[in-house]
């Protein structure tokens, strides 16, 4: 395995902020993850060649794609980059096997490649209709066969499964699993779900506002976030100011001071708690604190509990608490309880460096 | 009787569909890229003959093809023919009045095209010409279509700017509309009736044929 397959370092002007991206990945499935609008889409068209960036270089396998000083903008047809739309974006004019052989790129091997896709796709059957006329699984098994057949070096996929209802999607996410296991080089997957990341990709870099964070390994991004954005495209809920004590942090919001069991920097001005860390105890002790019950949703298989902490002057945010809901329903008083947030569990975030 | 008009007219009339074709869509396609202040003004100049009266589009037609104008006797003097007055001079009339319903219809079906097929083609290594005939094309054939039946039925009846530049003369640039207003004018009444029979007749033929072609390709999808 090389060390790096694409590298890429891009500025855009995108109107409402700057995308500026940097990232390298070697041959593997790299996550994008950020919220809607945050540019990684964009990142992607910059990558297959369907945008231009303003600045920047994109190499791909030695190759460079794009570089603005060296006056270097390859077309997206000599990218050899396989680009996996939203909805697939199949010829609606053409059927199953005419989207296929129009990817194969070498005219000679044209009906052998098709026919060898159509096979190990399973889409004999289907190989005569129309997009409009398959189903979901058909349509992004046409999809994933045609890129194939183009031959990329890097596959590039843009929220494959954003428009679909939960059984369909997890019917698809374990087809391309499949498909992207016998895959070879980079595979860039654009995502704002953590749980598609957490089950697809073992790296991510997180774009936020058009910025990228360095690439982490997925369990860093769950267990120590480094910034408030990826801690909350992580999935973590609760954030408060935060004013570094020793050991200790105040939160001024919920005037509450919790111990971090270690140094805090001094640069550290925010804590982030997930919903799942935040613990019912017993009475008073170390990090405990009474709050008083201010809402109780019932959701499919949790209970989501937001409390305000009793000495919290009013206007500051409530904390969210999920439990199971028998965990919940064990609990004796619902009014008022003490909660308990273990020292380990309070992520920490320094100031973030914006150099604009 | 005399069959000329009738020959003419559907001459006129495919030949300036076969030129306002391939300019509409290549209008359409290029004024779609242009910026928003630039496009919208090509946009209204190049619409307005459709609202202009034909007698304007003629009248400005004869400032530029006249003999004695500079483009007209340039012409004359180099290829030694008229630009005017000829059987062909109407298919200078036809396009300019027929051009605004291709290219409006063209560029209202390139705008509804997903543009994601396209980039789709090109990052599966499809040249642009591919993309543009095989994708783009067929995707948008259903308005590209009624756009070009448009323009033929156009150029099929238009009378006022084909008069002034191609003008009446019988057997030479005579069409169906401009023989009906000269047998009118000359109280034939039952030759300009022939006349406006032949023409009810073609275009229902003619709508019967979109409607055919419409519901087909319906059922076809």
């Amino acid at each position: 395995m090389r060390d790096t397959a694409l590298s890429v370092d891009i500025q855009k002007n995108l109107g409402k902020f700057r995308l500026q991206v940097q990232f390298e990945a070697r041959d593997e499935r790299l996550a994008l993850l950020g919220a809607s609008g945050c540019g990684k889409s964009v990142t992607l068209r910059c990558v297959a060649g369907i945008l231009r960036p303003d600045e920047g270089k994109i190499v791909l396998d030695g190759v460079t794609l794009f570089d603005s000083a060296a006056k270097i903008d390859l077309p997206p047809q000599r990218r050899h980059v396989g680009y996996l739309f939203q909805q697939y974006a199949l010829f609606p004019n053409m059927t199953v096997r005419q989207n296929i052989s129009a990817a194969v790129r070498d005219r000679s091997a044209r009906e052998e490649t098709t026919n060898r896709l159509i096979r190990q796709f399973q889409l004999e059957q289907s190989a005569g209709r129309r997009p409009g006329q398959l189903s979901g699984g058909q349509q992004q098994r046409t999809a994933l066969a045609r890129i194939l057949a183009s031959e990329p070096k890097a596959l590039l996929l843009d929220e494959p499964f954003s428009a679909l209802d939960s059984y369909l999607k997890y019917q698809l996410e374990l087809e391309l699993m499949d498909v992207l296991d016998r895959f070879q080089g980079t595979v860039l997957w654009v995502s704002h779900d953590r749980g598609e990341v957490f089950r697809n990709c073992r790296r991510v870099c997180v774009v936020d506002q058009g910025r990228s964070c360095p690439v982490q390994a997925l369990s860093q991004l769950f267990h120590t976030p480094s910034t408030e954005a990826a801690a909350r495209l992580s999935g973590c809920k609760n954030f408060a100011d935060a004013v570094p004590q020793g050991e200790n942090v105040f939160l001024p919001e919920w005037n509450l001071t919790l111990s971090c069991g270690r140094p805090v920097p001094d640069r550290v001005e925010r804590v982030g708690i997930r919903a799942h860390f935040v613990r019912p105890a017993e009475g008073p002790g170390e990090n405990t604190f009474p709050c008083g019950v201010i809402r109780v949703i019932e959701d499919a298989f949790t209970t989501i509990v937001l409390l305000r902490p009793e000495d919290a002057p009013s206007g500051g945010p409530l904390l969210r608490m999920e439990l199971e809901k028998m965990a919940w329903r064990a609990i004796p008083e619902q009014e008022r309880l003490y909660i308990r947030i273990d020292p380990r569990d309070l992520l920490l975030f320094e100031k973030e460096w914006r150099d604009d | 009787m005399d069959w000329y008009p009738l020959m003419n007219s559907l001459r006129v009339a495919a030949v300036s569909t076969v030129v306002v074709f391939f300019l509409g869509i290549r209008a359409a396609q290029w004024i779609a890229k242009l910026p928003p202040l630039l496009k919208g003004t090509l946009d209204v100049a190049l619409t307005l003959p459709l609202v202009l009266p034909p007698t304007v589009v003629g009248w400005l037609l004869l400032l530029l093809l006249g003999p004695r104008r500079p483009l007209g006797s340039w012409v004359q003097s180099v290829f030694g023919t008229r630009l005017v007055m000829t059987w062909w001079s109407a298919v200078f009339a036809t396009v300019v009045v027929a051009f605004p319903l291709m290219y409006r219809t063209a560029r209202g079906a390139f705008e509804s095209f997903d543009k994601n097929l396209a980039d789709a083609g090109r990052t599966l290594g499809r040249s642009e010409a591919w993309v543009f005939w095989r994708v783009q094309m067929p995707c948008c054939g259903q308005g590209i279509l009624a756009g070009t039946v448009l323009a033929f039925a156009r150029g099929l009846g238009e009378y006022g700017a084909t008069s002034m530049v191609a003008g009446y003369t019988p057997g030479r640039t005579a069409t169906i509309s401009t023989t009906v207003y000269q047998l009118w004018r000359t109280n034939d009444d039952a030759g300009a009736l022939r006349w406006v029979l032949i023409n009810i007749a073609i275009s229902a033929v003619f709508l019967l044929a979109i409607n055919l072609l419409e519901t087909r390709q319906r059922a076809g999808r």
